[in-house]
């Protein structure tokens, strides 16, 4: 690329002279540029100062960190001044890996760490290349192998036992690796020329979009039986697995579509002219760029589906908030749930930010 | 293009006007179509059996037997010997309840967090932002369950909080004061409202006709006219009285008042604070997408900050905020379903009970999804509608 050398800089505006100690010239434009504007300042300072005086009386300075197992009687004796965060040490085996047998759950806690490097290699861009695919795979097999066992001397752990976060990264994982795919399908049948496919596909993205996943989760759980020849049943976990990756194709499909039709006609065109098939035209030219426009919608969308899994929980799926909700069943602890709750928020909030802050920086970068 | 090259003999057609491209598109769609017929029809035929087998027979007669389910908390008059067509419109009325009054709340403090965030004030817009991403990152239903265990961890109804004089928050939800409206009441209420419809249309003729002859007529006094004295003097002619009901403890609970229940007032907070998140963004990106330059030329008119916001930059900014806000609301319409997770009875959670009370699960599922259509489509109706009114009009 050559430079345009020669257009001269337009003049810049001279700025007027910097005066005084920049800490206080900071205040003075970002706090106090006028009096109202200086009264909503100390009244946000004194509301910000009694918010955070009292959460630190409860949740530092009264706050309860350890206690001998199974003994709340600390806890109960600081109830309503200070937090009870022992409960977390007391039950974070249980809300993390649920009701895994206790000397295997290094299993799932590899599985959540393999989880974690996929996902944060999936973010480099140098690796945006085929074999990101074959990485995928090849890590899925991995997990379900850790997660199964059966084989290479592991015990066998029947998917009724998983529970807490692998259950939520596993559901939310695959319902994207295979709601993806779906969904790119969907999105060419709702613009494929032939009217059969056309009208099956808006069915179906209306149709799932049309409803509540709740009630789609439902379905699954207490009518799959009725659907079934008797006798044929699959495990409830899977049930739900397929709702999610049933449920990601719709909505995927939609974010996928909005990417396609900002791709140019010329460029379909210029596939055409090269003599290329339908798919060589959608692998080759169409969908590379159609995925690149809508990154970030995608990286939201994935958010979103983060966020939905925990749903699973009104059909009783052992997901990371239902063995937080099941942790304070227990009678000697059941008026922590507060705290309980604040430590899985704080879990679905890394994963939620990390993502949210990645999406924030393609855009800064306009996809490329 | 050179013309020297012999065009190619046209390709012989194998089925008359049908070419290559024609016989490829009918085969994909056959198969495609089989594919689904077929899946369809398996799935079918396997319930069919399966509800043979346990003799349930398929139709919506059971929506006239007795319901016999309790619902705590409802809008209706409702009674556990209602047929369960009743105990469903109880339930889409519970939705709706909360649906509605949660979109408008939504709104308004979605649109207050969203201006914040823009605001020349640093630490109101740094407060916003947290606000936005801490709400946005945490699961909703997670959000849910931590207001509804807040709720049940309040003082019982004999220490219940006074924030306010009249105003009782406690483990039995939130008590208000209220005004009993009754069929009188609703007489001046509706003359109250045929007085804003006058008042809109008389409002517009005014502006035509400023439009004409570029003089302004103040249109105020005609508003506090139609919309106030009318009705104040209906009340007095006719003798209708407003009078506030307090709410008084007696015995453990409460009398008089308007009540919220826990259930309801912690899916109402939930689902408010929640959507109000995406609509602040929605918000500051729709006031941001208004080009500086706008901002500049209602400046140089030398326009008051409100006006200038209301006549310049809102009409702009909302050609961006409207079609996405349509999505919000169908997304807390939606999600008010999660209401089932604490006992809050929608119509999902009537479906759910009802399905495994009479095992008609189709017809249960049918109907739930025969309501959420409807609502969805009568949301995206009127915000289509309202979205075609604001759209620019171009040549």
């Amino acid at each position: 690329m050559t430079a345009i050398t020669d257009i001269p800089d337009a003049p810049r505006a001279a700025r007027p002279p910097q005066i005084g100690n920049p800490a206080l010239r900071w205040l003075r434009t970002n706090l106090f540029s006028s009096i109202p504007n200086g009264i909503l300042t100390v009244v946000l300072l004194a509301v910000l100062a009694k918010v955070v005086f009292s959460f630190v009386q409860w949740g530092i300075a009264h706050a309860i960190w350890l206690t001998p197992a199974n003994d709340s009687s600390a806890c109960r004796a600081v109830r309503g001044i200070g937090a009870c965060w022992a409960i977390i040490p007391e039950k974070y085996r249980f809300i993390l890996f649920g009701t895994y047998p206790f000397d295997e759950q290094w299993r799932p806690a590899l599985s959540v760490l393999l989880f974690i490097a996929l996902f944060y290699l999936s973010t480099r861009r140098a690796l945006w290349r085929r074999e990101l695919a074959l990485l995928w795979i090849g890590a899925l097999v991995l997990i379900s192998v850790l997660m199964w066992g059966g084989v290479f001397g592991l015990a066998f752990v029947s998917q009724d036992r998983w529970g807490g976060l692998p259950v939520t990264l596993i559901l939310a994982t695959f319902g994207l690796a295979f709601g993806f795919p779906l969904g790119i399908l969907v999105a060419l049948g709702r613009r494929s020329k032939l009217p059969a496919i056309r009208s099956l596909s808006v069915f179906y993205v209306e149709l799932i979009r049309g409803v509540p996943l709740v009630s789609l989760l439902f379905m699954a759980s207490v009518m799959f039986p009725l659907f079934m020849p008797s006798g044929f049943n699959i495990d409830k976990l899977l049930r739900a697995q397929i709702v999610i990756i049933l449920f990601a194709g719709a909505y995927l499909a939609e974010v996928i579509r909005g990417g396609l039709q900002a791709v140019p006609r010329g460029q379909y065109e210029a596939a055409d002219a090269l003599g290329l098939s339908y798919w060589s035209k959608h692998r080759l030219i169409v969908l590379p760029q159609a995925i690149r426009h809508v990154i970030p919608p995608l990286v939201n969308t994935f958010i979103a589906f983060f966020k939905d899994t925990s749903l699973v929980l009104i059909i009783g799926i052992f997901d990371l908030l239902t063995t937080a909700k099941t942790a304070i069943i227990d009678p000697a602890w059941q008026q922590f749930s507060v705290e309980v709750y604040i430590f899985v928020a704080a879990i679905y909030f890394v994963f939620c930010f990390a993502m949210s802050r990645y999406s924030r920086s393609l855009e800064a970068t306009g996809g490329r | 293009m050179t013309t020297d090259t012999p065009r190619p003999p046209p390709r012989r057609r194998l089925f008359g006007a049908w070419g290559r491209r024609e016989l490829q598109g009918l085969f994909w769609q056959v198969l495609v179509v089989g594919i689904a017929l077929a899946v369809i029809a398996f799935l079918w035929s396997n319930t069919v059996t399966n509800l043979s087998a346990r003799r349930i027979t398929t139709g919506f007669a059971f929506l006239g037997r007795e319901a016999g389910m309790p619902i705590a908390d409802s809008l209706l008059v409702y009674s556990p010997r209602d047929t369960y067509l009743w105990a469903f419109a109880v339930g889409v009325a519970n939705t709706l309840r909360v649906a509605v009054i949660g979109i408008v709340l939504a709104t308004i403090l979605g649109t207050l967090i969203g201006i914040s965030r823009l605001s020349a004030n640093w630490l109101l817009s740094r407060l916003a932002a947290v606000y936005v991403e801490t709400l946005r990152d945490i699961p909703l239903l997670l959000q849910l369950l931590f207001w509804y265990v807040l709720m049940q961890a309040l003082p019982a109804a004999r220490a219940a909080w006074r924030p306010v004089e009249g105003v009782f928050l406690s483990n039995r939800g939130l008590i208000l004061p209220a005004i009993p409206v009754a069929a009188p009441q609703l007489w001046v209420l509706g003359a109250a409202a045929l007085g804003g419809v006058l008042f809109y249309v008389i409002r517009r003729g005014l502006i035509a006709q400023q439009m004409r002859d570029g003089r302004p007529r103040p249109a105020w006094p005609l508003a506090v006219g139609l919309i106030l004295a009318l009705p104040a003097l209906m009340s007095v002619l006719f003798g209708v009285t407003w009078k506030i009901e307090w709410p008084e403890l007696r015995g453990f609970n409460f009398v008089g008042g308007l009540t919220l229940a826990p259930e309801y007032f912690a899916l109402l907070i939930a689902l408010v604070t929640y959507t109000s998140a995406f609509i602040a963004e929605i918000v500051r990106s729709g006031i941001q997408s208004v080009p500086r330059g706008q901002w500049d030329a209602a400046n140089a008119l030398g326009l008051r900050r409100g006006l200038m916001l209301r006549q310049i930059i809102l009409p702009q900014a909302l050609r961006v905020i409207v079609p996405p806000m349509t999505s919000q609301y169908l997304n807390l319409t939606k999600n008010s379903s999660l209401a089932v997770a604490i006992g809050y009875q929608d119509v999902v959670s009537v479906a759910n009970t009802t399905l495994n009370q009479t095992g008609q699960a189709i017809e249960a599922i049918a109907l739930i999804m025969a309501v959420f259509l409807t609502i969805s489509l009568g949301i995206s109706f009127f915000m289509n509608w309202y979205n075609a009114r604001i759209a620019l009009v171009e040549r």
